[in-house]
């Protein structure tokens, strides 16, 4: 097997380092945005860069983090709403980014991390290491504005960018082996009811 | 007086008028032959954000970011798809304690012809009490009214996921020309 140095299609980007990325994007967010967090190192990174209430920690339901966060943009158009998702985890819903570009919700950013393996049930490699370009699949289904970060310099603009309602974007980022920083809670009652509350929501509304 | 009132209401009327009362204002959906007058309606209604999805999950999905953005949100299926949900309900909807609202046309069933929609008919009603989730089976129109507006009510204060399957006796099914 090939060494695996994250995705094909960013033959030209920076492998960098996912938490350092996510303390960058973290370090953006002055508006009160929600992060919904998928599945694995993408929401343990996210929990390791501090516990916001307007995170959201998907605990299982693999694949469907865009789609939680396109279902917040959309009841709260005023608030920008922010999807980390992984590679294996995007491949497996490729169909929600047609869905988002067909409703093109301003308010929505979709970040894919990309080390083109299936890191926490054993490093197997997935598709986008040696075939799909994620970029690509992006535009091709709608997402105009996708593209990859170069390296952090990059990434912190366009996720700048992408933060001003512009119309739904897509960050793609090639990231190191580097397993995740942090552990979520795994009390998905309380992680909704703190997101509820971060996201000014009443219980019965 | 409108529509409505100078002749009977029809199956969908009702479900339609229901979600509106309710303030169910978003509906994501995989389309379905028997509920066609349906989302034609609900698409012709301002009051109502309705589009499509790809898969069924990912219209759980999009409901679930919704209320938890403090919009109701609605989704619509048919039997065959309710086959590719069990995950996003036994790891997201019910475990997190999400309102999803959840209405199947019933396929496989009452004169069915597809032996793939059948077998997946007969796992339904299964998966769905081995999650403990809220169900009711729809077949009289005198009753449609009361079970979904309670139902709806019952999901918002309970904090918990119910499906309506819509019987071919109230909606008539998919008919197949023997």
């Amino acid at each position: 097997m090939t060494k695996q140095t994250g995705a094909v299609g960013a033959h030209n980007a920076k492998v960098m380092n996912r938490f350092d990325l996510t303390k960058r994007l973290v370090g953006q967010l002055k508006r009160d945005e929600a992060v919904v967090g998928g599945i694995g190192n993408a929401n343990f990174d996210l929990w390791a860069c501090g516990q916001r209430p307007q995170n959201f920690y998907m605990l299982g339901s693999m694949g469907l983090a865009i789609p939680i966060a396109f279902g917040v943009a959309i009841a709260q158009p005023q608030r920008h709403v922010i999807a980390l998702e992984g590679d294996g985890s995007l491949l497996m819903q490729l169909g929600c980014l047609a869905t988002v570009a067909m409703r093109a919700p301003k308010n929505l950013t979709m970040v894919v991390w990309d080390n083109g393996i299936y890191q926490i049930t054993g490093g197997q490699p997935t598709a986008s290491a040696s075939a799909a370009d994620l970029v690509a699949i992006a535009r091709g289904s709608g997402i105009a504005n996708s593209a990859w970060a170069a390296d952090e310099d990059d990434f912190d603009r366009l996720f700048a960018a992408a933060l001003q309602n512009g119309g739904p974007s897509l960050i793609a980022v090639r990231t190191d082996n580097k397993p995740g920083v942090g552990t979520t809670d795994r009390d998905p009652v309380q992680i909704r009811a703190r997101f509820m509350n971060g996201l000014g929501v009443k219980r019965h509304q | 007086m409108n529509d409505m009132q100078t002749r009977a209401a029809t199956w969908h009327e009702i479900v339609l008028a229901t979600l509106k009362s309710n303030n169910v204002k978003l509906i994501t959906y995989v389309p379905d032959k028997v509920f066609t007058p349906l989302i034609k309606a609900l698409h012709d209604d301002p009051f109502f954000t309705v589009f499509a999805t790809t898969r069924e999950e990912e219209a759980i999905g999009i409901v679930t970011g919704a209320w938890m953005g403090g919009l109701r949100g609605a989704v619509l299926m048919q039997t065959s798809g309710f086959g590719t949900i069990p995950n996003a309900l036994a790891s997201l909807v019910v475990p997190s304690q999400i309102p999803a609202l959840i209405f199947v046309s019933e396929r496989g069933t009452l004169g069915e012809f597809n032996l793939g929609q059948a077998m997946v008919c007969k796992t339904m009603r299964p998966v769905l009490d081995s999650l403990g989730v809220e169900t009711h089976t729809i077949t009289r129109q005198d009753e449609l009214a009361f079970i979904i507006d309670r139902s709806i009510k019952q999901a918002v204060a309970t904090q918990a996921p119910v499906v309506f399957i819509l019987s071919p006796l109230l909606t008539g099914g998919k008919v197949f020309e023997a």
